[in-house]
Order: structure tokens, then C-alpha cells, then sequence
């Protein structure tokens, strides 16, 4: 059996919440009854989706406690200019329908030598935080949260946070005026603080160039962002050990197309962070287009390796040693 | 069935350590070839043949007894060789779990977990104790968690803190190991610890081994192999104990070598800690004479080929200098060259 296929765990939905008019909250428990696995805050399963005959795996966070291990729950944002995976959740998934996941992996864990935890979220990017305040209040650690959203009525989990948090907890309305001084607050930080921050990309950039440009150690800076796979043009790819030719469509990801294919290629996140399926890029005669999180700029600019969770090519020819 | 005869035996002084005729057949003999040099070599750690030391995550033998009279022996005689910095106590209490929930499930006549919520009760029959405990609360427990389950196992442990890209040996409970201490390697990281082994660092052994083990699993346990030679089936050979060591590798004669001399093997495996993130590195040392390694014809005949053909610095390292070349013409007669 293969490393990937060892490590599912089949679910059942038991309980959809529609928390704001674009994100539910779905609750899985374990098909055969009994506790699933421990994991800490922060952590993400991979969930399958199979979508008219093709298997969509897509990351998401989990926001349940790790001390309440009879379900795992995750929160899903619709996105509408997507490949339909958060879609499908929406409008096919229902209470009793089967899932499988991932055990959870933890890309976004909580530095065990901070001084100081500053969290910092942006609309859906709240969820890894949930399960994380569960950790910092079990290990009593210093630590705020700063939670932006849209409006009001987009401000996901908002009650449950103050339940937990309570004036740990700070939130921000762009609709109100309310804006997060990131400036500021990163500014006001103690020595040995590190800084976590999930949301738009806009301003996980923001957080980590501000901090970056105030003197933060790149260490203590930490971001989690799941891309999904984007459309592209067309690949001819030729894979060197399976000997195998195959053209990836423009809606498949090329690790999507390996799978189809049959090949048993390496994966963890499929979201451009963890670097797990990382391969060796043989032959090209185009441009690689390196969409992922986890390569150096040095190692995108070397053309040497690529990320077939997220990334793709353009060009008449792309050979990988796999 | 877990029928275990437990032995009575030492591990010092009198050394009256020995292996069953059972014992030997399932010894991990390491080399499955006749030469020998590094290679990552990780595999899964998943279920292995019935009876065979992979066949549970957490392998008991009849040495079980025995070996945690002694680790107490050497953990009072010296403290130091447990250690755990305060970050690590997520990491304590997985450690615990598993140590627990594996030995209940693979050992249900030996040991014998009762969970009411939090409040749990360990019974543990070959070491008769029973204690009931609130799991995450160490108040309730006579000493640490990692330390109250590490002395009712076998073999070493080490946990590691995963951050900024490394793994950090932040806590352990060390008492039978091929000379290293954890005194002065607790707190660094993965190529700090690893950096006296010859030639695997510029093999990119550990660039490897780090990178993969950064993405060790949840339920995905890996293992592999390392191995030794030590004068006597002593447990303890630190750099701490090293006067009551050392001088017997000068003992060794062609006339004792096949009781003196032991092949020292560790199944080191890892696991991933759920709740901390973090990763257990498991060493369990197995132990077995020449005159035992020959009751295998295979065995000695590769085992003294893998001697004759071992690397001088990796020779060196390990600490066979002193009795390699006694060994080697111990063991000839088995090799019939073929």
C-alpha cells in the first residue's frame, strides 16, 4: 500500500452550520464511531471531494478543540471564482454524506520558546487560531488576537471567540471603520514575540514586510496561506522513472494529472505550503510558473524543482524525475 | 498470548545477562549484506512478523524486567540522565499516551489502561504497580510523566521540539546508550547532535534525514537500524560511567571474545506526538554475544565480514579499534569464504 493511501480516515458529516451567508461549519465524526486522532492548534486535514468522477483534496483548518477529539470542525468559505471545491461543500455536502480525510498535519504550529503569541487573522483565515487558543490557554501562554473582517455580518465564530478569548480578543470591521493598525500593533511588541498570520494574501504580506522592516527575526514571523491550484495553459509532461506521458489539462494541477494517470506521487498540504511533493525538474523548454509558498526565490530563479500541488509550466515540453 | 518468561539477570557487576534460544531467533541482526556503510536507511514502522521485534510499536521481551530494574539503577546513581526543558510537556504527556494506549492494546496480559475522562489508571503486572493519575495534570503523578513511563519501558527516548525548521532534542531519559550524553547534547539541534559521525554529513545524510523527518506523520511511525559492539551486555555505556567501562575493552583475549563481546543493536524508531507537535526518538538496545551471533552460521559468517570490511574512521567512532582484529580471527572459522 502506498504512503498516501495509509493515511485516511473515513468521516461522516453529522452537523452543518451556516455561520455567515458565506461560510458553514461542517462537523465530521468517525464513520466507525470512537475518537479521531490527536493533533495540535493549527493543524489542517486534507479533505476529498469527489466531484463528478474527479478527486478534488483540498486543505482545510481545523477550528475544533484538540481536547474534544469525538469530531474534528473545520470552517469553509464559498469561493465562487474557484475550481468548485468550497462549492461543492456548500451545495452537495449534507448531513450524512461520507468524506475522507487526512490525519492532521500541523504547518502552522505555535513556536513552544515564544515570549509572546501574536495572532493575527483575516476573515476565514480565523480558523487555525480556534484550535490554537485551546493550546495557548492549556499552556497558559501570553498572547492577543486581532481579527479583521468585511462587516458585522461576515464575522465568523465572533461569539465563540469572546467565549474563549474574552479580552484577549480584538476585532475589526472595515464596514464600521474599524481598521487593524498593523503598524502599530507590531510596533508595541515585546522582545521574543512571534507573529502568526492567516488571511488575504494582501495582508499576510503586509504582516511580514511591516515586521520584516521593523527589525522582526524572519523566525519569529509566521503565515499560513493554502493556495488552490491555478488555471493555466495546457502541459505535455513527461514523467521520467514511470516513463509516462501525459498532458495536463488546463483546470488539473499537475499533481492531480500524475494521479489520474495512476502515478503515486508525494503529497501533503496540496496547497503550495509544505514542500512534501517537491520533484525534480529534468527538462523544460519554457517557463516554470512557481506558485507555491515553500521554495526559496533562488530555488524558483534555479528551475530545478517544482511544486506539482500548485505550480505549473509553460512550455511545449516539461520532463520530472518521478 | 503474551507468555514472556521474564529473566533474572544483570546488566553490571556479574553481568549474567543472557538470550533465550527464542531470543536469539528473533534478534534484529542488522546487516543485510556483507559490507556495511551509512545510507538513510528509513523504513515505515509498520506491523512486522508475529513474534518478531517489529511486530508492535513498542517491542517487550523477556529482558523487560531485568532492563527497567537497571535504568533505575543508573537514573539514581545519576539524575542527570533524565532531562526535560519546561516547554516539553505537551510533548510528556503524548509520549505518555502512547506509551500506554500501544503496551494496553499489544500487551493486554501485562499491562492494562482504565480511562474515566481524564482519569486514568495505568496497571503495570511484570513491575507490579498500579497508579491512578488525571491525564495533563502532573501534580497527580509521583514524578514527571515522561520520566514515570519512560522507567517502565524498554530502551532510550528522546522528544524532540519541532521549530524554525529543525528538531531540537529538548527532553530525555537516557540510560543505555553507545556513548553519547545527554547532559551535553539536551537542547541541541538535529545536525548539532548528529555532527562527531564521520562522513555522513558531506554524504548529505542528515540534509536528507531532517527534511524527512520534518514531515513525519501522525500514525506513520518510521524506523531503522544502528548498531555497535560492546565488551560486556552492559546497558549503560555513557560517557558519564566510562571508568566502569572502559578499561574492560582492554580484557578482551581470543580465549574470552565469544561470551565478552556483543553486538550492539538499536531499533531507533520515530514517532510523530500529536499534541505537541512534536517527535519521539525511540532507541531500543538489543544485545548478543558472539557465541550467540554463532549459533547462526548466516550471521557469522557476514558478521565477520561486515568487520573485516567496516570503514577505519567509522571503526574509530564507533569504539571497535581495541578488539576489531580479535573478532575478526575469532569469527574466521565460520567464514568459509564462499
Amino acid at each position: 500500500m502506498s504512503q498516501n493511501a495509509m493515511n485516511k480516515i473515513q468521516v461522516i458529516v453529522s452537523a452543518i452550520h451556516q455561520v455567515t451567508p458565506l461560510v458553514k461549519q461542517f462537523v465530521l465524526t468517525k464513520a466507525d464511531g470512537g475518537n479521531l486522532p490527536t493533533f495540535s492548534g493549527g493543524s489542517h486535514i486534507v479533505v476529498s471531494l469527489n466531484i463528478h468522477g474527479r478527486i478534488h483534496r483540498n486543505p482545510y483548518s481545523l477550528m475544533s478543540s484538540p481536547d474534544a477529539l469525538d469530531s474534528y470542525q473545520i470552517g469553509v468559505r464559498r469561493q465562487e471564482q474557484s475550481r468548485g471545491g468550497s462549492v461543492f461543500m456548500h451545495d452537495q455536502v449534507q448531513v450524512g454524506t461520507p468524506l475522507e480525510v487526512s490525519y492532521p498535519v500541523n504547518l502552522f504550529a505555535l513556536h513552544r520558546l515564544a515570549r509572546k503569541h501574536l495572532l493575527i487573522a483575516g476573515g476565514i483565515g480565523i480558523t487555525p487560531f480556534l484550535s490554537q487558543l485551546h493550546d495557548l490557554k492549556r499552556n497558559g501562554s501570553p498572547y492577543e488576537l486581532h481579527y479583521a473582517y468585511r462587516a458585522p455580518e461576515h464575522a465568523a465564530f465572533t461569539q465563540h471567540i469572546k467565549t474563549l478569548a474574552g479580552d484577549d480578543a480584538h476585532f475589526y470591521a472595515e464596514s464600521r471603520g474599524q481598521t487593524l493598525g498593523l503598524a502599530g500593533l507590531l510596533r508595541a511588541q515585546p522582545l521574543g514575540t512571534h507573529v502568526y498570520v492567516c488571511g488575504p494574501t494582501g495582508m499576510v504580506n503586509a504582516v511580514t514586510d511591516i515586521a520584516q522592516s521593523l527589525g522582526w527575526p524572519p523566525g519569529n514571523i509566521h503565515s499560513e496561506q493554502f493556495l488552490a491550484p491555478p488555471i493555466g495553459s495546457p502541459i505535455s509532461l513527461r514523467l521520467a522513472q514511470s516513463e509516462l506521458e501525459i498532458t495536463v489539462p488546463p483546470e488539473m494541477s499537475i499533481l492531480e494529472a500524475m494521479e489520474a494517470a495512476g502515478v503515486d506521487a508525494p503529497y501533503l498540504c496540496r496547497g503550495g505550503a509544505c514542500g512534501r511533493c517537491e520533484l525534480e525538474v529534468l527538462e523544460h523548454d519554457g517557463e516554470l510558473l512557481h506558485y507555491d509558498h515553500f521554495l526559496s526565490d533562488a530555488e524558483k530563479y534555479a528551475g530545478k524543482k517544482i511544486m506539482p500541488c500548485v505550480s505549473r509550466a509553460k512550455c511545449e515540453k516539461l520532463v520530472l524525475n518521478i | 498470548m503474551n507468555d514472556i518468561a521474564f529473566k533474572q539477570e544483570t546488566f553490571r557487576d556479574d553481568y549474567t545477562y543472557s538470550n533465550s534460544v527464542e531470543a536469539i531467533k528473533r534478534f534484529p541482526f542488522p546487516f543485510p549484506e556483507d559490507n556495511y556503510m551509512y545510507s538513510v536507511n528509513i523504513e515505515p514502522h509498520t506491523k512486522g512478523a508475529i513474534g518478531s521485534v517489529f511486530e508492535f510499536d513498542l517491542d517487550i521481551d523477556e529482558h523487560y524486567v531485568a532492563e527497567c530494574k537497571d535504568k533505575l539503577i543508573t537514573l539514581t546513581q545519576d539524575p542527570g540522565r533524565y532531562a526535560a526543558l519546561p516547554h516539553m510537556m505537551d510533548a510528556q504527556w503524548d509520549f505518555l499516551e502512547l506509551v500506554m494506549e500501544s503496551l494496553s492494546r499489544d500487551y493486554p496480559e501485562l499491562f492494562t489502561l482504565k480511562k474515566d475522562g481524564k482519569r486514568w489508571t495505568w496497571t503495570n503486572r511484570p513491575l507490579a504497580t498500579q497508579d491512578s493519575f488525571v491525564f495533563g495534570d502532573a501534580s497527580t503523578l509521583p514524578m514527571e510523566p515522561f520520566k514515570y513511563i519512560g522507567l517502565q519501558t524498554q530502551g532510550d527516548f528522546v522528544l524532540m521540539d519541532q521549530r524554525d525548521g529543525d528538531l531540537f532534542a529538548d527532553a530525555g531519559i537516557i540510560t543505555s546508550q553507545a556513548d553519547w550524553s545527554l547532559a551535553f547534547d539536551v537542547g541541541m539541534s538535529f545536525k548539532q547532535w548528529h555532527a562527531p559521525v564521520p562522513h555522513a554529513h558531506e554524504m548529505g545524510i542528515f540534509d536528507r534525514a531532517l527534511k524527512y523527518l520534518l514531515h513525519l506523520q501522525a500514525g506513520q511511525p518510521v524506523r531503522r537500524l544502528n548498531w555497535t559492539m560492546t565488551v560486556n551486555p552492559r546497558l549503560d555505556t555513557s560517557p558519564e560511567s566510562y571508568p566502569q567501562w572502559g578499561p574492560d575493552r582492554n580484557t578482551v583475549t581470543l580465549e574470552n571474545i565469544g561470551g565478552k563481546l556483543h553486538l550492539r543493536v538499536e531499533l531507533q524508531a520515530l514517532f510523530r506526538l500529536p499534541r505537541s507537535n512534536g517527535i519521539v526518538f525511540s532507541i531500543r538496545c538489543y544485545l548478543i554475544s558472539l557465541e550467540e551471533i554463532a549459533t547462526n552460521p548466516v550471521w557469522a559468517k557476514r558478521m565477520h565480514r561486515v568487520l573485516k570490511g567496516v570503514h577505519a574512521d567509522l571503526a574509530e567512532y564507533k569504539g571497535l579499534t581495541k578488539f576489531r582484529e580479535t573478532a575478526i580471527e575469532w569469527l574466521a572459522k565460520f567464514d568459509d569464504g564462499v
